[in-house]
């Protein structure tokens, strides 16, 4: 069901109600979405809720339509993300996501704790080397060394990480339908397992993005 | 609340403009002068009285520690981030100024904020806007560069408070000039505006989707634009000038002949969008001058390195909008530095397109701005389907642990854009919370701007961690943060006390309202009466004048007395502070000589007709007054 922006009898906005983003577009909280209808929303919303329609208002459908219409990009923003749709999703669901947000990498570096950062163990050799790889080009940087084969090792590398990327959203939309057929008919056993699956696969995504960016930093 | 005569105003770097939508197209509304645009220059005269625009200029030259322009580099900056400009720009701080106070600049020998002096532009617009209308104009629309931060942002909207001008939107510069293309345009795609005035660079890049006008990603610089260009022909005249190869002489501390260079080399500057070569000839003290010709070549030449650096930023764009160059449907011109065919060929790579040009790049800011202030007065056939979609330009964060910014807003998401933070207290019985609010995409809090400290005050006492305190912070859509916090074991609110890091307090706004006394609909009432009385004067000067010619003598005994009552009850009204009865009195006055006119016009025609001037019409003999209608066929 969809929550209620607008008075049944007059039309006129009204104070917006604490409601889930999937609730606010009236959708169901299932993660395959159809972002072109989404985006037809999201116009339609705005076209009655952004505060240049209540130009001359009064002060208080003005606020309405301020919260309304922050509420109504913070939920687009959100949605639209098939990343950002999922974390929101299992946060929505209790699962803390902590552990590899950003919040808690930047809180690690300034308290100087290591981050608890598991390489997946299909990646280990891989990332292994790689790692030195690497530490050997930022020393002939240094140096002003140039080894066509290090570069074609590391370009192999980088590869390599994006196919596995790739692959992890692949596996993540796998959990997606597992999900969406849970919201319909599973047990809650069913479910906190596909949350967990999701939970795992963003984590082994997110640590294969920082190699990426590490990759790419070393190579520029 | 009228919703009539909603202006929009381009306060710009350079120029600022005010236009407002007539029927289904916005008009820029020139000054008495008759000039589209206002010189963004302030300056104070020989009677301490403040003087802006094309009055203002010729101040630059004759007594340049008088006036002042470019103050939009200025707005909401402390005195850490323009030491740049200071070397660059003739801007005289106030001598008492201490480190974390609003700017003060000095002209003369009076001291003004950076708002104070735009609201000195504004106001001047304003006067424009209401001559034109013959109304008072209260609501305005204003423009500003869409990287402007929080701070700037807010600064102009001060700026328009202390003018008299209720500013109902802060509307991006390149977004404002794509509403003006888009209105007759009414097609779907995706738009880039390259935006490079005066004083600061933006690149945003928009889907148009029936209507509405969505942002998807911004980027610019809020120091780069013309005036780099201009200030780097001026360190090279001042060094040809100070060099052994050239006059061998120091100007550099001589205010009125740096203006006079810098006036010169704008010349040069504009002349060579046009032209092969440009000619400098500038007269220095001494009697000593300055000549020089700068080709093209040259020219492109030294402002490449300035060009280079607005290509960081339409790449971020991009990268940001995750799209292609080639994906790009228009790309859009905008700001009087894009006339150099320099930045258009280097635009036109960039997007590997031809850039739109078809709107005078130094009105369509105005121009749009006039749109929004159309739909914001509940719109019209064209604009009702019209919607504009903005973003943030700036990641909003919060100083967290260490020194590190936890960005909770990050940059181009559509606003108004919220994000809701959980704070508690360290110690038992802890009472105030403070936060510290940064903007910029930078990890370290001292890398960002800070925009304010917040100490949440009046928290419940309770043993540490227990208060769970609700912090909301939303961005408006006018770009400005918002912040409202409440206790949620209490569900008291707590009270917020906002330190802006750089700007005025809504206190010192109000003095400085007050100060100007220009309230709008008094001021406007009382020019009003002057301007009355004032026509009431020329109208009696007249009437005076008129009885010693022969037409009075022409009028029926009737005639005479019922003018000379009027006449009377004009005296007697037009020192009052009635606007009406004088108008009135003006008007009765003015239909009972009619008559007179007319037997006077004909006096002054026959004598034209015998060769006589119309001067001498006053010392003819005798009535003299023929058929109008066969002058007229003489004619």
């Amino acid at each position: 069901m969809r929550a209620v922006h607008f008075c049944s009898s007059c039309g006129k906005v009204q104070p917006p109600v604490p409601v889930d983003y999937f609730t606010f577009f009236g959708f169901p909280r299932k993660l395959n979405l159809d972002t072109a209808e989404l985006e037809k929303e999201f116009y339609a919303l705005s076209r009655r809720l952004h505060p240049d329609v209540f130009g001359q208002a009064d002060d208080r459908e003005r606020t309405w339509s301020l919260e309304q219409s922050s509420m109504l990009n913070d939920a687009y923003r959100t949605l639209k993300d098939p990343i950002k749709r999922t974390e929101y999703l299992l946060r929505l669901e209790g699962v803390e996501l902590e552990e590899q947000s950003k919040q808690a990498t930047e809180k690690a570096r300034a308290t100087g704790e290591l981050k608890k950062q598991v390489v997946p163990p299909d990646l280990l050799e891989e990332v292994f080397e790689l790692n030195l790889h690497l530490e050997e080009l930022r020393v002939q940087k240094k140096m002003g060394e140039d080894d066509p084969a290090l570069l074609e090792e590391i370009g192999k590398a980088k590869l390599s990480l994006d196919e596995k990327y790739e692959a992890l959203f692949n596996e993540l939309k796998t959990e997606w339908n597992n999900w969406d057929k849970s919201v319909d008919n599973g047990t809650e056993e069913d479910q906190r397992k596909i949350l967990d699956g999701m939970l795992d696969v963003l984590n082994r995504r997110n640590y294969v993005r920082n190699l990426v960016r590490d990759v790419n930093e070393a190579l520029e | 609340m009228s919703s009539d005569h909603i202006v929009g105003i381009d306060l710009g770097t350079t120029n600022s403009l005010v236009a407002y939508m007539q029927g289904d197209s916005p008009v820029v509304i020139p000054g008495e002068d008759g000039l589209n645009l206002v010189p963004s220059v302030v300056a104070l005269d020989e009677k301490n009285q403040i003087v802006v625009g094309n009055a203002a200029r010729r101040y630059l030259i004759e007594t340049p520690e008088r006036a002042v322009y470019s103050v939009k580099r200025l707005m909401g900056r402390g005195l850490e981030d323009i030491r740049d400009e200071l070397k660059l720009f003739p801007f005289r701080l106030a001598e008492d100024l201490q480190p974390g106070e609003v700017l003060r600049i000095k002209i003369g020998e009076r001291t003004y904020t950076p708002p104070e002096i735009s609201a000195q532009v504004l106001r001047q617009l304003k006067r424009n806007a209401e001559r034109f209308f013959g109304a008072p104009v209260t609501q305005a629309v204003i423009t500003v560069p869409a990287y402007f931060n929080d701070a700037q942002r807010q600064a102009t909207k001060d700026a328009g408070r202390i003018a008299g001008l209720n500013v109902l939107r802060l509307v991006n510069e390149p977004t404002a000039a794509s509403l003006a293309y888009g209105l007759d345009k009414k097609k779907n795609g995706i738009v880039a505006v390259y935006d490079l005035g005066g004083g600061t660079f933006d690149i945003s890049i928009l889907k148009l989707h029936d209507g509405i006008f969505e942002v998807i990603s911004t980027n610019g610089d809020t120091h780069l634009g013309g005036d780099d260009i201009d200030n780097l022909l001026i360190a090279i005249a001042l060094d040809d000038i100070r060099g052994e190869l050239g006059l061998g002489i120091d100007v550099r501390r001589s205010g009125a002949a740096v203006q006079r260079i810098r006036q010169a080399m704008i010349e040069a500057k504009i002349a060579l969008s046009s032209q092969p070569t440009a000619k400098v000839d500038v007269d220095l003290p001494g009697g000593k001058k300055y000549q020089r010709e700068i080709s093209l070549e040259v020219f492109e030449q030294m402002i490449q390195p300035i060009m280079d650096r607005t290509v960081g930023p339409c790449k971020q764009a991009l990268k940001d909008a995750g799209l292609k160059p080639e994906q790009i449907d228009e790309v859009v011109l905008v700001g009087g530095s894009t006339r150099i065919p320099k930045v258009r060929r280097l635009v036109q790579d960039l997007f590997a397109r031809m850039p739109h040009t078809d709107l005078n790049p130094d009105e369509v800011v105005a121009l749009g701005a006039a749109v929004q202030a159309n739909i914001l007065g509940g719109g019209s056939e064209i604009t009702k389907e019209m919607l504009l979609l903005d973003v943030t330009p700036l990641s909003l964060g919060i100083e967290v642990a260490g020194g590190v910014t936890d960005k909770v807003i990050l940059r181009n998401s559509t606003v108004p854009a919220s994000a809701t933070q959980y704070y508690t207290t360290q110690v038992d019985g802890q009472t105030n919370v403070a936060i510290h609010v940064l903007q910029g995409e930078r990890e370290l809090a001292r890398d960002c701007r800070s925009l304010a400290r917040f100490d949440l005050k009046g928290v419940p006492p309770m043993p540490a961690g227990l208060p769970r305190i609700e912090v909301k912070f939303l961005i408006d859509a006018n770009g400005i943060l918002r912040v409202s916090a409440r206790e949620q074991r209490s569900g008291q609110e707590a009270e917020i006390d906002v330190q802006p890091s750089y700007g005025l307090t809504d206190e010192q706004v109000e003095n400085m309202l007050l100060e100007s006394f220009d309230c709008a609909e008094e001021d406007f009432r009382q020019r009003q009466v002057i301007e009355a009385r004032r026509e009431a004067d020329t109208i009696l000067t007249a009437l005076g004048k008129a009885k010693n010619n022969h037409a009075w003598q022409e009028l029926t005994n009737e005639e005479h007395r019922n003018v000379e009552t009027l006449e009377k009850a004009l005296v007697a009204v037009k020192d009052g502070d009635d606007y009406h009865a004088i108008r009135a009195g003006i008007d009765t006055l003015n239909e009972a000589t009619m008559h007179l006119a007319e037997l006077m016009m004909d006096t002054a025609v026959s004598t034209a007709l015998k060769g006589r001037t119309m001067d001498d019409t006053d010392l003819a003999e005798g009535p003299q007054a023929g058929h109008p209608v066969a002058k007229a066929e003489f004619e």
